[in-house]
Protein backbone atom coordinates (compact mmCIF):
# COMPACT_ATOMS: atom_id res chain seq x y z
CA UNK A 1 0.00 0.00 0.00
CA UNK A 2 2.76 2.31 0.91
CA UNK A 3 4.26 1.65 -2.39
CA UNK A 4 1.53 3.03 -4.12
CA UNK A 5 0.81 6.13 -2.60
CA UNK A 6 4.54 6.54 -2.88
CA UNK A 7 4.19 5.86 -6.78
CA UNK A 8 1.21 8.41 -6.91
CA UNK A 9 3.67 10.83 -4.85
CA UNK A 10 6.18 10.36 -7.52
CA UNK A 11 4.00 10.78 -10.25
CA UNK A 12 2.50 13.89 -8.72
CA UNK A 13 5.73 15.54 -8.35
CA UNK A 14 7.43 14.18 -11.94
CA UNK A 15 4.09 16.12 -13.90
CA UNK A 16 5.81 19.35 -12.31
CA UNK A 17 9.44 18.44 -13.18
CA UNK A 18 8.02 17.19 -16.60
CA UNK A 19 6.58 20.61 -16.81
CA UNK A 20 9.22 22.10 -16.35
CA UNK A 21 11.59 19.79 -18.89
CA UNK A 22 9.64 20.45 -21.28
CA UNK A 23 10.17 24.47 -21.21
CA UNK A 24 13.93 23.91 -21.01
CA UNK A 25 14.05 21.50 -23.87
CA UNK A 26 11.89 24.01 -25.75
CA UNK A 27 13.72 26.90 -25.21
CA UNK A 28 17.13 25.21 -25.73
CA UNK A 29 16.20 23.75 -29.51
CA UNK A 30 14.90 27.16 -30.33
CA UNK A 31 17.57 29.31 -28.84
CA UNK A 32 20.17 27.17 -27.76
CA UNK A 33 20.05 29.18 -24.34
CA UNK A 34 19.94 26.34 -21.10
CA UNK A 35 17.27 28.29 -19.38
CA UNK A 36 18.25 28.19 -15.62
CA UNK A 37 15.49 31.31 -14.72
CA UNK A 38 13.04 28.50 -15.93
CA UNK A 39 12.46 27.40 -12.17
CA UNK A 40 12.28 31.05 -11.14
CA UNK A 41 8.96 31.82 -13.31
CA UNK A 42 7.93 28.94 -11.13
CA UNK A 43 8.53 30.25 -8.11
CA UNK A 44 7.31 34.49 -8.98
CA UNK A 45 3.79 32.54 -9.89
CA UNK A 46 3.80 30.54 -7.07
CA UNK A 47 4.53 34.06 -4.99
CA UNK A 48 2.37 36.51 -6.78
CA UNK A 49 -0.83 33.93 -6.47
CA UNK A 50 0.11 34.12 -2.76
CA UNK A 51 0.33 37.71 -2.48
CA UNK A 52 -3.00 37.89 -4.16
CA UNK A 53 -4.39 35.82 -1.81
CA UNK A 54 -3.29 37.85 1.11
CA UNK A 55 -4.56 41.10 -1.07
CA UNK A 56 -1.37 42.05 -1.68
CA UNK A 57 -0.29 43.65 -5.48
CA UNK A 58 3.02 41.87 -5.48
CA UNK A 59 6.35 43.43 -7.18
CA UNK A 60 5.97 40.94 -9.95
CA UNK A 61 3.46 44.04 -11.46
CA UNK A 62 6.46 46.95 -11.10
CA UNK A 63 8.89 44.27 -12.61
CA UNK A 64 6.48 43.56 -15.97
CA UNK A 65 6.40 47.52 -16.67
CA UNK A 66 10.25 48.10 -15.83
CA UNK A 67 11.39 45.09 -18.21
CA UNK A 68 8.29 46.27 -20.86
CA UNK A 69 9.92 49.79 -20.49
CA UNK A 70 13.53 48.27 -20.57
CA UNK A 71 12.81 46.07 -24.23
CA UNK A 72 11.03 48.98 -25.80
CA UNK A 73 14.48 51.07 -25.16
CA UNK A 74 16.88 49.03 -26.24
CA UNK A 75 14.33 47.76 -29.50
CA UNK A 76 13.99 51.26 -29.55
CA UNK A 77 17.77 51.94 -30.28
CA UNK A 78 18.39 48.85 -32.23
CA UNK A 79 16.21 48.59 -34.88
CA UNK A 80 14.74 50.41 -37.69
CA UNK A 81 11.57 51.81 -36.54
CA UNK A 82 8.73 51.87 -38.91
CA UNK A 83 5.11 53.16 -37.86
CA UNK A 84 3.89 49.23 -37.50
CA UNK A 85 6.82 48.41 -35.74
CA UNK A 86 6.34 51.42 -33.07
CA UNK A 87 2.23 50.33 -33.33
CA UNK A 88 3.20 46.74 -32.27
CA UNK A 89 6.23 47.29 -30.14
CA UNK A 90 3.86 50.31 -27.98
CA UNK A 91 1.26 47.49 -27.51
CA UNK A 92 3.01 44.82 -26.42
CA UNK A 93 5.99 46.55 -24.35
CA UNK A 94 3.96 49.60 -22.82
CA UNK A 95 0.71 49.22 -23.38
CA UNK A 96 0.15 45.31 -22.25
CA UNK A 97 2.36 46.01 -18.86
CA UNK A 98 0.38 49.01 -17.87
CA UNK A 99 -3.10 47.43 -18.35
CA UNK A 100 -1.91 44.36 -16.89
CA UNK A 101 -0.68 46.65 -13.73
CA UNK A 102 -3.62 48.84 -13.71
CA UNK A 103 -5.78 45.38 -13.18
CA UNK A 104 -4.15 44.28 -10.68
CA UNK A 105 -4.01 47.18 -8.84
CA UNK A 106 -7.66 47.79 -9.04
CA UNK A 107 -8.80 43.96 -8.60
CA UNK A 108 -6.34 42.49 -5.97
CA UNK A 109 -7.60 44.35 -3.11
CA UNK A 110 -11.27 43.35 -3.92
CA UNK A 111 -10.26 39.66 -3.42
CA UNK A 112 -11.10 38.14 -6.34
CA UNK A 113 -11.99 34.25 -6.85
CA UNK A 114 -9.30 31.63 -7.21
CA UNK A 115 -10.03 31.49 -11.80
CA UNK A 116 -9.73 35.31 -11.90
CA UNK A 117 -6.26 35.26 -9.66
CA UNK A 118 -4.44 32.60 -11.22
CA UNK A 119 -5.50 34.30 -14.95
CA UNK A 120 -3.91 37.35 -13.45
CA UNK A 121 -0.78 35.56 -12.12
CA UNK A 122 -0.30 33.59 -15.51
CA UNK A 123 -0.99 36.89 -17.53
CA UNK A 124 1.46 38.77 -15.31
CA UNK A 125 4.37 35.95 -15.41
CA UNK A 126 4.02 35.03 -18.96
CA UNK A 127 5.14 38.12 -20.60
CA UNK A 128 8.07 38.04 -18.46
CA UNK A 129 9.95 35.34 -20.47
CA UNK A 130 9.76 37.67 -24.04
CA UNK A 131 11.27 40.68 -22.56
CA UNK A 132 13.92 38.88 -20.75
CA UNK A 133 14.68 37.14 -24.22
CA UNK A 134 14.90 40.39 -26.02
CA UNK A 135 16.62 42.40 -23.36
CA UNK A 136 19.65 39.09 -22.66
CA UNK A 137 19.51 36.85 -25.32
CA UNK A 138 18.80 38.23 -28.28
CA UNK A 139 21.41 40.74 -28.44
CA UNK A 140 23.45 37.51 -28.87
CA UNK A 141 21.73 35.68 -30.82
CA UNK A 142 25.01 34.15 -32.49
CA UNK A 143 26.78 33.94 -29.58
CA UNK A 144 27.83 30.30 -28.55
CA UNK A 145 25.91 28.27 -25.96
CA UNK A 146 28.57 29.04 -23.31
CA UNK A 147 28.04 32.71 -23.86
CA UNK A 148 24.42 31.99 -23.83
CA UNK A 149 24.64 30.02 -20.50
CA UNK A 150 26.79 33.12 -18.48
CA UNK A 151 24.24 35.35 -19.75
CA UNK A 152 21.53 33.10 -18.31
CA UNK A 153 23.36 33.14 -15.44
CA UNK A 154 23.23 36.40 -14.82
CA UNK A 155 19.46 36.62 -15.19
CA UNK A 156 19.02 34.25 -12.94
CA UNK A 157 20.66 35.68 -9.87
CA UNK A 158 19.32 39.26 -11.44
CA UNK A 159 16.02 37.72 -10.89
CA UNK A 160 16.56 35.71 -7.87
CA UNK A 161 17.61 38.53 -5.95
CA UNK A 162 14.81 40.60 -7.40
CA UNK A 163 12.56 37.76 -6.00
CA UNK A 164 13.99 38.43 -2.14
CA UNK A 165 13.16 42.13 -2.59
CA UNK A 166 9.66 41.12 -3.29
CA UNK A 167 8.77 38.39 -1.47
CA UNK A 168 11.12 38.83 1.48
CA UNK A 169 12.99 35.51 3.00
CA UNK A 170 9.58 33.46 4.28
CA UNK A 171 7.43 30.90 2.27
CA UNK A 172 4.11 30.93 1.37
CA UNK A 173 1.39 28.38 0.64
CA UNK A 174 -1.35 29.03 -1.09
CA UNK A 175 -4.92 27.74 -0.60
CA UNK A 176 -5.79 24.55 -2.90
CA UNK A 177 -7.09 24.43 -5.86
CA UNK A 178 -9.07 21.97 -4.96
CA UNK A 179 -10.26 20.75 -1.48
CA UNK A 180 -11.69 17.05 -2.68
CA UNK A 181 -10.58 13.48 -1.78
CA UNK A 182 -10.98 10.46 -4.14
CA UNK A 183 -10.14 6.76 -3.39
CA UNK A 184 -9.01 4.25 -5.69
CA UNK A 185 -8.18 0.77 -4.31
CA UNK A 186 -7.13 1.56 -1.03
CA UNK A 187 -4.84 4.68 -1.59
CA UNK A 188 -6.21 8.53 -1.31
CA UNK A 189 -5.60 10.78 -4.13
CA UNK A 190 -6.16 14.26 -3.21
CA UNK A 191 -8.07 16.57 -5.98
CA UNK A 192 -4.79 18.59 -5.91
CA UNK A 193 -3.30 15.98 -6.94
CA UNK A 194 -5.00 14.89 -10.09
CA UNK A 195 -5.10 18.57 -10.95
CA UNK A 196 -1.70 18.63 -11.22
CA UNK A 197 -0.93 15.87 -13.69
CA UNK A 198 -4.32 16.47 -15.42
CA UNK A 199 -3.03 20.31 -16.20
CA UNK A 200 0.13 18.82 -17.36
CA UNK A 201 -1.52 16.14 -19.55
CA UNK A 202 -3.49 18.93 -21.13
CA UNK A 203 -0.34 21.44 -21.83
CA UNK A 204 1.75 18.33 -23.43
CA UNK A 205 -1.22 17.75 -26.05
CA UNK A 206 -1.40 21.56 -26.30
CA UNK A 207 2.06 21.69 -27.84
CA UNK A 208 2.46 18.82 -29.25
CA UNK A 209 -0.62 20.26 -31.59
CA UNK A 210 1.48 23.12 -31.50
CA UNK A 211 4.51 21.54 -33.12
CA UNK A 212 2.83 18.55 -35.15
CA UNK A 213 -0.63 20.69 -36.45
CA UNK A 214 0.72 24.23 -37.53
CA UNK A 215 3.35 26.03 -39.26
CA UNK A 216 3.71 28.16 -36.77
CA UNK A 217 4.85 25.38 -34.64
CA UNK A 218 6.73 23.46 -37.75
CA UNK A 219 8.57 27.01 -38.15
CA UNK A 220 9.49 26.65 -34.80
CA UNK A 221 10.98 23.00 -35.13
CA UNK A 222 12.67 24.22 -38.50
CA UNK A 223 14.85 27.10 -36.28
CA UNK A 224 15.55 24.57 -33.89
CA UNK A 225 17.00 21.39 -36.73
CA UNK A 226 18.29 24.17 -39.42
CA UNK A 227 18.85 28.22 -38.48
CA UNK A 228 20.35 29.29 -41.82
CA UNK A 229 17.32 26.85 -43.55
CA UNK A 230 15.33 28.93 -41.63
CA UNK A 231 16.53 32.01 -42.18
CA UNK A 232 16.17 31.61 -45.81
CA UNK A 233 12.73 30.68 -46.22
CA UNK A 234 12.05 33.81 -43.92
CA UNK A 235 11.61 32.46 -40.56
CA UNK A 236 12.27 35.47 -38.44
CA UNK A 237 14.07 33.65 -35.92
CA UNK A 238 14.51 36.34 -33.33
CA UNK A 239 10.47 36.18 -33.00
CA UNK A 240 10.56 32.20 -33.10
CA UNK A 241 13.05 32.93 -29.65
CA UNK A 242 10.26 35.49 -28.45
CA UNK A 243 7.71 33.06 -28.76
CA UNK A 244 9.19 30.22 -27.49
CA UNK A 245 10.45 32.30 -24.23
CA UNK A 246 6.59 33.29 -24.11
CA UNK A 247 5.31 29.42 -23.87
CA UNK A 248 8.58 28.39 -21.40
CA UNK A 249 7.47 31.37 -19.03
CA UNK A 250 3.66 29.98 -19.52
CA UNK A 251 4.68 26.61 -18.48
CA UNK A 252 7.04 27.94 -16.00
CA UNK A 253 3.84 29.94 -14.15
CA UNK A 254 1.23 27.07 -14.70
CA UNK A 255 3.74 25.29 -12.81
CA UNK A 256 3.89 27.64 -10.50
CA UNK A 257 0.30 28.24 -9.77
CA UNK A 258 0.14 24.05 -9.58
CA UNK A 259 2.87 24.17 -6.78
CA UNK A 260 1.62 26.78 -4.90
CA UNK A 261 -0.56 25.08 -2.68
CA UNK A 262 0.99 21.68 -1.81
CA UNK A 263 4.81 23.00 -1.20
CA UNK A 264 6.18 25.94 0.94
CA UNK A 265 7.46 28.58 -1.75
CA UNK A 266 10.48 30.84 -0.87
CA UNK A 267 11.82 33.13 -3.30
CA UNK A 268 14.80 30.75 -4.22
CA UNK A 269 12.60 27.55 -4.45
CA UNK A 270 12.72 27.83 -7.91
CA UNK A 271 16.67 27.00 -8.64
CA UNK A 272 16.24 23.74 -6.85
CA UNK A 273 13.26 22.56 -8.43
CA UNK A 274 14.46 24.08 -12.09
CA UNK A 275 17.76 22.37 -11.34
CA UNK A 276 15.58 18.32 -10.94
CA UNK A 277 13.78 19.78 -14.16
CA UNK A 278 17.05 20.00 -15.68
CA UNK A 279 18.41 16.44 -14.69
CA UNK A 280 15.17 15.44 -16.52
CA UNK A 281 15.68 17.18 -19.28
CA UNK A 282 19.34 15.77 -19.34
CA UNK A 283 17.81 12.39 -18.96
CA UNK A 284 16.05 13.02 -22.74
CA UNK A 285 19.55 14.45 -23.91
CA UNK A 286 18.23 18.50 -24.09
CA UNK A 287 16.33 17.52 -27.37
CA UNK A 288 13.19 14.70 -27.00
CA UNK A 289 10.16 15.84 -25.25
CA UNK A 290 9.14 12.10 -24.56
CA UNK A 291 12.67 11.48 -23.18
CA UNK A 292 12.00 14.21 -20.91
CA UNK A 293 8.74 13.41 -19.64
CA UNK A 294 10.03 10.11 -19.40
CA UNK A 295 13.15 11.40 -17.15
CA UNK A 296 10.96 13.39 -15.04
CA UNK A 297 8.52 10.49 -13.98
CA UNK A 298 11.66 8.90 -13.16
CA UNK A 299 13.08 11.46 -11.18
CA UNK A 300 9.85 12.18 -9.39
CA UNK A 301 9.65 8.49 -8.44
CA UNK A 302 13.42 8.50 -7.58
CA UNK A 303 12.79 11.26 -5.37
CA UNK A 304 9.54 10.33 -3.39
CA UNK A 305 11.15 6.53 -2.78
CA UNK A 306 14.55 8.31 -1.48
CA UNK A 307 12.19 10.72 1.00
CA UNK A 308 10.26 7.75 2.07
CA UNK A 309 13.61 5.87 2.94
CA UNK A 310 16.08 8.73 4.27
CA UNK A 311 14.66 11.93 3.67
CA UNK A 312 17.50 13.64 4.03
CA UNK A 313 19.28 12.24 1.10
CA UNK A 314 16.31 12.94 -1.19
CA UNK A 315 17.90 15.39 -2.88
CA UNK A 316 21.39 14.16 -2.73
CA UNK A 317 19.50 10.85 -4.65
CA UNK A 318 18.70 12.94 -7.14
CA UNK A 319 21.31 14.71 -8.10
CA UNK A 320 23.79 11.52 -7.53
CA UNK A 321 21.69 9.86 -10.65
CA UNK A 322 23.00 12.15 -12.84
CA UNK A 323 26.53 11.41 -12.90
CA UNK A 324 26.02 7.45 -14.81
CA UNK A 325 23.25 8.88 -16.87
CA UNK A 326 25.65 11.49 -18.17
CA UNK A 327 28.32 8.83 -18.58
CA UNK A 328 25.57 6.55 -20.42
CA UNK A 329 24.83 9.60 -22.66
CA UNK A 330 28.49 10.88 -23.24
CA UNK A 331 29.10 6.95 -24.25
CA UNK A 332 25.99 6.09 -26.78
CA UNK A 333 25.19 9.77 -28.04
CA UNK A 334 27.60 11.15 -30.80
CA UNK A 335 28.53 14.86 -29.27
CA UNK A 336 25.80 17.45 -30.73
CA UNK A 337 27.74 19.42 -33.30
CA UNK A 338 27.91 23.01 -32.98
CA UNK A 339 26.12 25.03 -36.06
CA UNK A 340 28.36 26.45 -38.59
CA UNK B 1 19.75 46.36 -71.41
CA UNK B 2 16.84 46.36 -69.46
CA UNK B 3 16.77 47.97 -66.05
CA UNK B 4 18.73 45.57 -63.80
CA UNK B 5 16.29 43.27 -61.18
CA UNK B 6 19.34 43.30 -58.65
CA UNK B 7 22.50 45.39 -58.68
CA UNK B 8 25.43 44.93 -56.28
CA UNK B 9 27.66 47.64 -55.88
CA UNK B 10 31.29 47.70 -54.82
CA UNK B 11 30.12 44.94 -52.50
CA UNK B 12 32.66 44.00 -50.30
CA UNK B 13 32.19 41.27 -47.31
CA UNK B 14 34.99 40.05 -44.39
CA UNK B 15 35.47 38.04 -42.13
CA UNK B 16 37.52 39.31 -39.05
CA UNK B 17 40.36 41.30 -40.82
CA UNK B 18 40.01 38.72 -44.24
CA UNK B 19 38.23 40.29 -46.86
CA UNK B 20 36.47 37.30 -48.71
CA UNK B 21 34.96 39.63 -51.03
CA UNK B 22 36.21 42.94 -52.36
CA UNK B 23 34.69 45.40 -54.06
CA UNK B 24 32.80 43.13 -56.33
CA UNK B 25 30.17 44.91 -58.81
CA UNK B 26 27.44 42.95 -60.61
CA UNK B 27 23.79 42.71 -62.05
CA UNK B 28 21.61 40.56 -62.88
CA UNK B 29 18.81 42.25 -65.67
CA UNK B 30 15.31 41.03 -64.90
CA UNK B 31 14.43 37.91 -66.99
CA UNK B 32 17.97 37.00 -67.69
CA UNK B 33 20.28 33.90 -66.41
CA UNK B 34 23.78 35.14 -64.81
CA UNK B 35 26.54 32.90 -63.64
CA UNK B 36 29.63 33.55 -61.74
CA UNK B 37 31.94 31.62 -62.11
CA UNK B 38 35.33 30.96 -60.52
CA UNK B 39 37.55 28.22 -58.45
CA UNK B 40 36.64 26.79 -55.17
CA UNK B 41 37.70 29.47 -52.29
CA UNK B 42 37.29 32.53 -54.87
CA UNK B 43 34.14 34.16 -52.48
CA UNK B 44 31.19 32.86 -54.78
CA UNK B 45 29.91 31.42 -51.61
CA UNK B 46 30.35 34.50 -49.85
CA UNK B 47 29.15 37.17 -52.01
CA UNK B 48 25.61 34.73 -52.25
CA UNK B 49 25.35 34.77 -48.71
CA UNK B 50 26.04 38.11 -47.90
CA UNK B 51 23.67 39.41 -50.77
CA UNK B 52 20.76 37.08 -48.74
CA UNK B 53 21.67 39.16 -45.66
CA UNK B 54 23.22 35.99 -43.96
CA UNK B 55 26.65 37.80 -43.20
CA UNK B 56 27.23 41.64 -42.85
CA UNK B 57 28.55 43.54 -45.78
CA UNK B 58 30.09 46.77 -47.17
CA UNK B 59 28.78 48.28 -50.22
CA UNK B 60 25.44 48.68 -52.04
CA UNK B 61 22.73 46.16 -52.84
CA UNK B 62 19.49 47.22 -54.23
CA UNK B 63 16.44 44.97 -55.13
CA UNK B 64 13.84 46.26 -57.78
CA UNK B 65 15.41 49.57 -57.29
CA UNK B 66 14.91 49.20 -53.56
CA UNK B 67 17.51 49.76 -51.32
CA UNK B 68 18.20 46.24 -49.22
CA UNK B 69 21.33 47.69 -46.88
CA UNK B 70 20.70 47.01 -43.31
CA UNK B 71 17.34 44.87 -43.95
CA UNK B 72 17.23 41.31 -42.53
CA UNK B 73 17.14 37.92 -44.60
CA UNK B 74 13.15 37.51 -43.78
CA UNK B 75 12.84 41.02 -45.86
CA UNK B 76 14.83 39.97 -48.92
CA UNK B 77 13.09 36.69 -48.73
CA UNK B 78 9.68 38.35 -49.19
CA UNK B 79 10.79 40.90 -51.92
CA UNK B 80 11.83 38.05 -53.80
CA UNK B 81 15.08 37.04 -53.88
CA UNK B 82 15.82 33.85 -52.62
CA UNK B 83 18.86 31.52 -51.97
CA UNK B 84 19.50 27.58 -52.56
CA UNK B 85 22.50 27.14 -51.04
CA UNK B 86 25.12 24.85 -51.64
CA UNK B 87 24.19 22.56 -48.27
CA UNK B 88 21.22 23.08 -49.16
CA UNK B 89 19.88 23.78 -45.13
CA UNK B 90 16.77 21.70 -45.59
CA UNK B 91 14.79 20.90 -42.40
CA UNK B 92 16.05 16.94 -41.85
CA UNK B 93 13.19 16.01 -38.86
CA UNK B 94 10.61 17.37 -41.33
CA UNK B 95 8.67 15.72 -43.69
CA UNK B 96 9.25 16.63 -47.69
CA UNK B 97 5.99 18.30 -47.59
CA UNK B 98 6.29 20.45 -44.40
CA UNK B 99 10.01 21.19 -45.41
CA UNK B 100 7.51 22.74 -49.00
CA UNK B 101 4.96 24.52 -47.00
CA UNK B 102 8.21 26.19 -44.84
CA UNK B 103 9.18 27.54 -48.04
CA UNK B 104 5.91 29.85 -48.33
CA UNK B 105 6.46 30.56 -44.85
CA UNK B 106 6.37 34.18 -45.87
CA UNK B 107 3.26 34.02 -47.84
CA UNK B 108 1.49 31.83 -45.15
CA UNK B 109 -1.94 33.69 -44.99
CA UNK B 110 -2.81 33.44 -49.04
CA UNK B 111 -5.14 31.33 -50.12
CA UNK B 112 -3.16 29.29 -53.18
CA UNK B 113 -0.13 27.43 -51.40
CA UNK B 114 -2.02 24.13 -52.20
CA UNK B 115 -2.01 24.92 -55.74
CA UNK B 116 1.59 26.16 -55.34
CA UNK B 117 2.44 23.07 -53.69
CA UNK B 118 0.87 21.00 -57.02
CA UNK B 119 2.67 22.97 -59.17
CA UNK B 120 6.35 21.79 -57.11
CA UNK B 121 5.05 18.63 -57.04
CA UNK B 122 4.64 18.48 -60.87
CA UNK B 123 7.85 19.52 -61.49
CA UNK B 124 8.88 16.99 -59.40
CA UNK B 125 7.12 13.70 -59.01
CA UNK B 126 9.52 12.17 -56.88
CA UNK B 127 8.90 14.45 -54.26
CA UNK B 128 5.33 14.27 -54.20
CA UNK B 129 5.90 9.94 -54.13
CA UNK B 130 7.69 10.87 -50.90
CA UNK B 131 5.65 13.87 -49.23
CA UNK B 132 5.68 11.85 -46.40
CA UNK B 133 9.26 11.05 -45.39
CA UNK B 134 11.19 12.56 -43.45
CA UNK B 135 13.70 15.20 -45.34
CA UNK B 136 16.75 13.78 -43.96
CA UNK B 137 16.00 10.30 -45.76
CA UNK B 138 16.46 11.57 -49.04
CA UNK B 139 19.28 10.92 -51.33
CA UNK B 140 21.30 13.34 -52.53
CA UNK B 141 19.96 14.03 -55.39
CA UNK B 142 16.07 14.30 -54.07
CA UNK B 143 17.52 16.54 -51.57
CA UNK B 144 18.56 18.94 -54.46
CA UNK B 145 14.68 18.74 -55.64
CA UNK B 146 13.97 19.25 -52.25
CA UNK B 147 15.88 22.15 -51.74
CA UNK B 148 15.20 24.00 -55.33
CA UNK B 149 10.84 23.50 -54.33
CA UNK B 150 11.26 24.55 -51.62
CA UNK B 151 13.47 27.55 -52.73
CA UNK B 152 10.21 28.26 -55.58
CA UNK B 153 7.38 28.20 -52.85
CA UNK B 154 8.74 31.17 -51.47
CA UNK B 155 7.72 32.86 -55.19
CA UNK B 156 11.16 33.91 -55.63
CA UNK B 157 11.18 37.31 -58.15
CA UNK B 158 15.36 36.18 -58.37
CA UNK B 159 16.25 32.64 -57.97
CA UNK B 160 20.15 32.16 -56.43
CA UNK B 161 21.70 28.86 -56.74
CA UNK B 162 24.73 27.73 -54.86
CA UNK B 163 26.68 25.14 -56.85
CA UNK B 164 23.60 23.11 -57.60
CA UNK B 165 25.61 20.32 -59.42
CA UNK B 166 27.98 19.58 -56.55
CA UNK B 167 27.84 16.15 -55.36
CA UNK B 168 25.24 15.04 -57.69
CA UNK B 169 25.40 12.06 -60.24
CA UNK B 170 26.08 13.09 -64.18
CA UNK B 171 22.93 12.49 -65.01
CA UNK B 172 21.36 14.65 -61.94
CA UNK B 173 22.99 17.31 -63.14
CA UNK B 174 22.12 17.30 -66.41
CA UNK B 175 18.03 16.90 -65.04
CA UNK B 176 19.07 20.28 -62.68
CA UNK B 177 20.06 22.18 -65.14
CA UNK B 178 16.95 21.42 -67.71
CA UNK B 179 14.48 22.38 -64.54
CA UNK B 180 16.70 25.70 -64.28
CA UNK B 181 16.85 26.40 -67.79
CA UNK B 182 12.90 25.74 -67.41
CA UNK B 183 12.59 28.06 -64.27
CA UNK B 184 14.05 30.51 -66.39
CA UNK B 185 11.34 29.92 -69.14
CA UNK B 186 9.04 30.44 -66.67
CA UNK B 187 9.80 33.86 -65.83
CA UNK B 188 12.36 33.33 -62.74
CA UNK B 189 15.61 35.50 -63.49
CA UNK B 190 18.51 33.58 -62.21
CA UNK B 191 21.75 33.89 -60.58
CA UNK B 192 23.75 30.64 -60.83
CA UNK B 193 27.12 30.02 -58.93
CA UNK B 194 28.92 26.71 -60.60
CA UNK B 195 32.45 25.68 -60.78
CA UNK B 196 31.05 23.21 -63.52
CA UNK B 197 31.52 26.30 -66.16
CA UNK B 198 30.99 24.34 -69.23
CA UNK B 199 27.27 23.76 -68.08
CA UNK B 200 26.58 27.19 -66.42
CA UNK B 201 28.10 29.43 -69.45
CA UNK B 202 25.59 26.83 -71.56
CA UNK B 203 22.22 28.44 -70.16
CA UNK B 204 23.55 31.58 -69.04
CA UNK B 205 23.14 35.13 -70.68
CA UNK B 206 26.10 36.63 -69.05
CA UNK B 207 28.91 35.90 -66.92
CA UNK B 208 31.19 37.41 -64.30
CA UNK B 209 34.45 35.28 -63.74
CA UNK B 210 35.54 35.56 -59.96
CA UNK B 211 39.31 35.26 -58.26
CA UNK B 212 40.67 36.10 -54.93
CA UNK B 213 37.45 37.91 -53.81
CA UNK B 214 37.42 39.72 -56.86
CA UNK B 215 35.35 40.04 -60.37
CA UNK B 216 38.18 39.78 -62.60
CA UNK B 217 36.45 39.17 -66.00
CA UNK B 218 32.94 39.78 -67.43
CA UNK B 219 30.76 39.39 -70.60
CA UNK B 220 28.00 37.62 -72.65
CA UNK B 221 28.19 33.73 -71.72
CA UNK B 222 29.39 33.37 -75.64
CA UNK B 223 32.03 35.89 -74.93
CA UNK B 224 33.49 33.84 -71.91
CA UNK B 225 33.07 30.90 -73.45
CA UNK B 226 35.31 31.97 -76.21
CA UNK B 227 37.77 33.50 -73.94
CA UNK B 228 41.07 31.97 -74.01
CA UNK B 229 41.84 32.92 -70.11
CA UNK B 230 38.70 30.80 -69.05
CA UNK B 231 38.77 28.39 -72.00
CA UNK B 232 42.40 27.47 -70.01
CA UNK B 233 41.02 28.10 -66.77
CA UNK B 234 38.03 26.71 -66.32
CA UNK B 235 36.77 24.94 -69.05
CA UNK B 236 40.26 23.15 -70.34
CA UNK B 237 41.13 20.11 -69.85
CA UNK B 238 42.61 21.04 -66.92
CA UNK B 239 39.48 21.92 -64.92
CA UNK B 240 38.30 18.37 -65.01
CA UNK B 241 36.83 18.51 -62.08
Amino acid sequence: MIFWTLVVDGVVNGAIYALLAIGLVLVFVVTRVILLPQGVYMSFAALTLSQFQRGNVPGTAGLLLALGLAAFVIDLLRSRVTRAWLMRRVASDLALPAIMYALVTWLVPLRPNMAIQIVLTLALITPLGPYLYRLAFQPLEQASVLTLLIASVGVHIALTVLGLVFFGPEGFLANPLSSAHFEAAGIVISGQSAIMVAVSLVIMVLLWLLFDRTLIGKAMRAVAVNRVGARLVGIPISQAGEITFALASFIGAVSGVLIAPVSMVYYDTGFLIGLIGFVAAIIGGMGSYPLAVAGAIFVGLLQSFAAFWNSNYQQVVVFTTLIPILLLRSLRAPAVEEDE
Amino acid sequence: MSAPLLAVDRFSVAYGKVEAVRSVSLEVPAGSVVTVIGANGAGKTTLLNAMMGLLDQAGAISFEGHDLRGTRVEDRVAAGLVLVPERRELFGSLTVEDNLRLGSFRHRRHHQIGAELDKVYALFPRLRERHRQLAGTLSGGERQMLALGRALMSRPRLLMLDEPSLGLAPQIVRESFRIIADLHKSGVSILLIEQNARAALAIADHGYVMEHGEITLQGSAAELAQNPRVVESYLGLGSAR
